[in-house]
């Protein structure tokens, strides 16, 4: 069952088969109603659902995912979207005192089944506060789970899956791949939530990415090889729970490593995903683990974004700088 | 019209006054009813006292008194029926209790066992929290949530003077008001956040006047009168149940003691002030009101303090047993299922046990 569909439509298309399967899914946020979404990733499901099902809020994010908390107490599962990254910021509190915390503060009496969309990460020339990697934060916060599609299936089948999952989910939408196309077979989709996906097996080297990384990933991989390296490129799909396994099993088996992610690289997931690799792998590498990462320093204005975001030039000048023994 | 005008135009609703002596032109309290609620401002009075005493022998680490409140504590839990809820802060134990939360789980958090004792689902009593104002919108969410499924719920929302400050106070009132939430918003104001005064939170003529701005009506009421407590929440929770949406109420009351057993409140407020409002006891006026209608001897009073008693010597039992904590329970509850890291991190907790056994 293929179809062609932009990475928005698969997201709606999660949607609106998790809201059909389930009366208590409801979505709501600013302007998800009647006009669809700043990205039209909730088309046509007031419409579709009634006003009870897809409803506006007043503009106020804490309120939103505060109101979703309790919801969910309630035994509804909703879907919330903050329009943008960093609009999510005023929802911080809410996020990390409560949403993350609820099911331990409760011994599990009450978890809080809730979908945290936000659209994320940059490459779109936005305005300041469009276009942030804000996943450390997330991750950071013990309770929450994370996840980031890189391609319009996994957007599909994360989606489904985090609607579904018992613990509340910040589900991470990479905007700048909202309207690409991509043949979508929705029934094949890997909807486990934790497993990271080897979507390219390479010998030499092993990089490891999430979300909007993962193209620019398979980029320099293809271009490597046509230089004679032959690097593999594992996507995490999800950041919480960290997939160890699938990750070092890759690096193991290459000895070589470079994590890609556009968020500063101070403190970050990055940092992170280095740090454990080396911890569990040492005595495989060959070299340091390298990271290719954004700068530390706030995002960009639109002309300068693409200095800052890792690109297929930058992640090749960190594989050659791997210590191998002979070049290709 | 001018600030001063507006402050006018919300009245505190009072039926007795401090003597005891009915208000002019206010209805007859019923007097069973009072008397029921009598108990249980007894049980809430002991119960502070208890917990105060508790932490003076070291049994609890903190504990924020609601002495001088007990008629907010007893009334708004009184006016919801067993299929509403309750969202409480941390000042409201006494309130927990009165909903029928065996006090001993109540408090167990203050002893440091969880971070909640009890069941919220089971009682239909959320969490209780430190952070202020966050629990109201997790009530509008509950009333949302049970609006949508067409069932008749309503929910009780309490806060503090200080948290009508916090955002997500606004954003709370806001919300229930546009979607016409069954959501009833009671504001104790005691006039103290840890010491900062009412006036440096809010110039509003009164913070029920902060109602308007939402399009909810709000009600002011004297908060150590029972009487009027109950006929106004109970007004207002059966307004929300009937899909007339929220209504803010304030209630004029008084923190007599501490912000907690680790403030010093003689650094920010006179003694003269405090005995003001000890004179002003939400207990007494009750009494003098019902021993002056025949309903209450001194009979009864001893039966009620009995119970009292009996109620304080279960929660000095309940807290004296020191139930050894599980470092299991560190990972158990984080996710529904932990994650492969946490499975990890606690083995190699459980080995530095086996090392320091052996």
């Amino acid at each position: 069952m293929t179809a062609k569909m932009t990475m928005a439509q698969a997201i709606n298309s999660a949607l609106r088969d998790a809201m059909t399967a389930d009366e208590s899914v409801v979505v709501f946020g600013e302007d998800v109603g009647p006009l669809g979404g700043v990205f039209r990733v909730t088309e046509g499901l007031t419409r579709d659902f009634g006003e009870d099902r897809c409803f506006d809020t007043p503009l106020a994010e804490s309120g939103i995912v505060g109101m979703a908390a309790g919801m969910a107490m309630n035994g509804m599962r909703p879907v919330v979207e903050m329009q943008f990254d960093a609009f999510a910021y005023p929802a911080f509190e809410q996020i990390v005192s409560h949403v993350a915390k609820f099911g331990n503060r409760t011994r599990g009496t009450l978890r809080l089944p809730m979908v945290i969309r936000i659209p994320y990460a940059g490459g779109i020339g936005g305005v300041e506060h469009h276009c942030d990697s804000s996943e450390a934060y997330y991750a950071h916060t013990a309770g929450l789970t994370v996840v980031a599609p890189a391609d319009n299936t996994d957007a599909y089948a994360l989606l489904r899956a985090a609607i579904e999952w018992p613990d509340p989910v910040v589900y991470l939408e990479p905007k700048r791949h909202y309207f690409s196309n991509e043949e979508v077979d929705l029934a094949a989709a890997d909807s486990t939530i934790g497993r990271a996906a080897v979507v390219r097996k390479g010998r030499d080297a092993t990089l490891i990415a999430y979300g909007p990384s993962v193209p620019v990933a398979l980029a320099a991989a293809e271009e490597a090889a046509t230089e004679g390296r032959d690097l593999g490129v594992v996507d995490l799909r999800s950041i919480v729970p960290f997939d160890d396994d699938t990750v070092c099993e890759q690096v193991k088996h290459t000895g070589r490593a470079v994590v890609v992610a556009e968020a500063p690289g101070f403190a970050s997931v990055a940092s992170e995903i280095a740090a454990r690799v080396t911890e569990r792998c040492f005595h495989y590498l060959e070299a340091p683990v390298r990271r290719v990462t954004g700068f530390d320093i706030p995002y960009p204005a639109p002309k300068l974004e693409h200095f800052h975001l890792p690109d297929t030039a930058r992640i090749l000048d960190a594989v050659d700088e791997l210590q191998w023994e002979e070049q290709p | 019209m001018s600030v001063d005008e507006l402050g006018a135009a919300v009245a505190t609703v009072r039926i007795l006054d401090e003597a005891g002596d009915l208000v002019d032109g206010a209805d007859r309290p019923d007097s069973d009813a009072l008397l029921a609620g009598y108990r249980q401002l007894v049980h809430g009075r002991r119960l502070n006292e208890q917990a105060g005493a508790l932490v003076r022998q070291g049994r609890l680490a903190v504990y924020p008194s609601s002495r001088g409140q007990e008629a907010c504590q007893v009334a708004c839990v009184t006016a919801l029926s067993e299929g509403d809820w309750l969202f409480p802060t941390y000042r409201d134990a006494v309130a927990i209790a009165t909903r029928g939360v065996d006090p001993v789980e109540v408090l167990s958090m203050l002893k440091g066992d969880w971070h909640c004792g009890y069941d919220p689902a089971q009682h239909r009593v959320a969490p209780q929290a430190t952070p202020l104002a966050t629990q109201l919108l997790h009530a509008v969410g509950v009333a949302h949530a049970a609006r949508l499924k067409g069932e008749d719920t309503v929910v009780m929302a309490l806060c503090g003077d200080g948290a009508t400050s916090e955002g997500d106070f606004h954003e709370a009132c806001n919300f229930a008001a546009v979607f016409a939430s069954p959501v009833v918003f009671f504001v104790q104001n005691n006039k103290y956040a840890i010491s900062v005064p009412l006036a440096r939170q809010s110039v509003a003529p009164s913070l029920a006047s902060k109602a308007v701005g939402y399009g909810m009506p709000g009600v002011r009421v004297d908060g150590n009168d029972l009487g009027a407590l109950s006929t106004v929440l109970g007004e207002a929770v059966e307004q929300a149940r009937r899909g007339g949406g929220p209504t803010l109420v304030e209630a004029d009351t008084y923190r007599v003691e501490a912000h907690t057993n680790a403030d010093d409140a003689t650094r920010y407020r006179t003694t003269d002030e405090v005995d003001e409002w000890a004179g002003r006891d939400p207990l007494t006026r009750v009494s003098a009101y019902l021993r002056g209608v025949g309903a209450l001897d001194d009979d009864i009073e001893a039966e009620f303090a009995a119970d009292a008693d009996r109620m304080a010597a279960r929660v000095r039992e309940g807290l004296g047993v020191d139930v050894a904590p599980d470092p299991d329970e560190l990972f158990a509850h984080v996710y529904a299922t932990p994650t492969q890291q946490l499975v990890q991190q606690r083995a190699a907790l459980q080995g530095e046990f086996d090392v320091e056994e052996a």
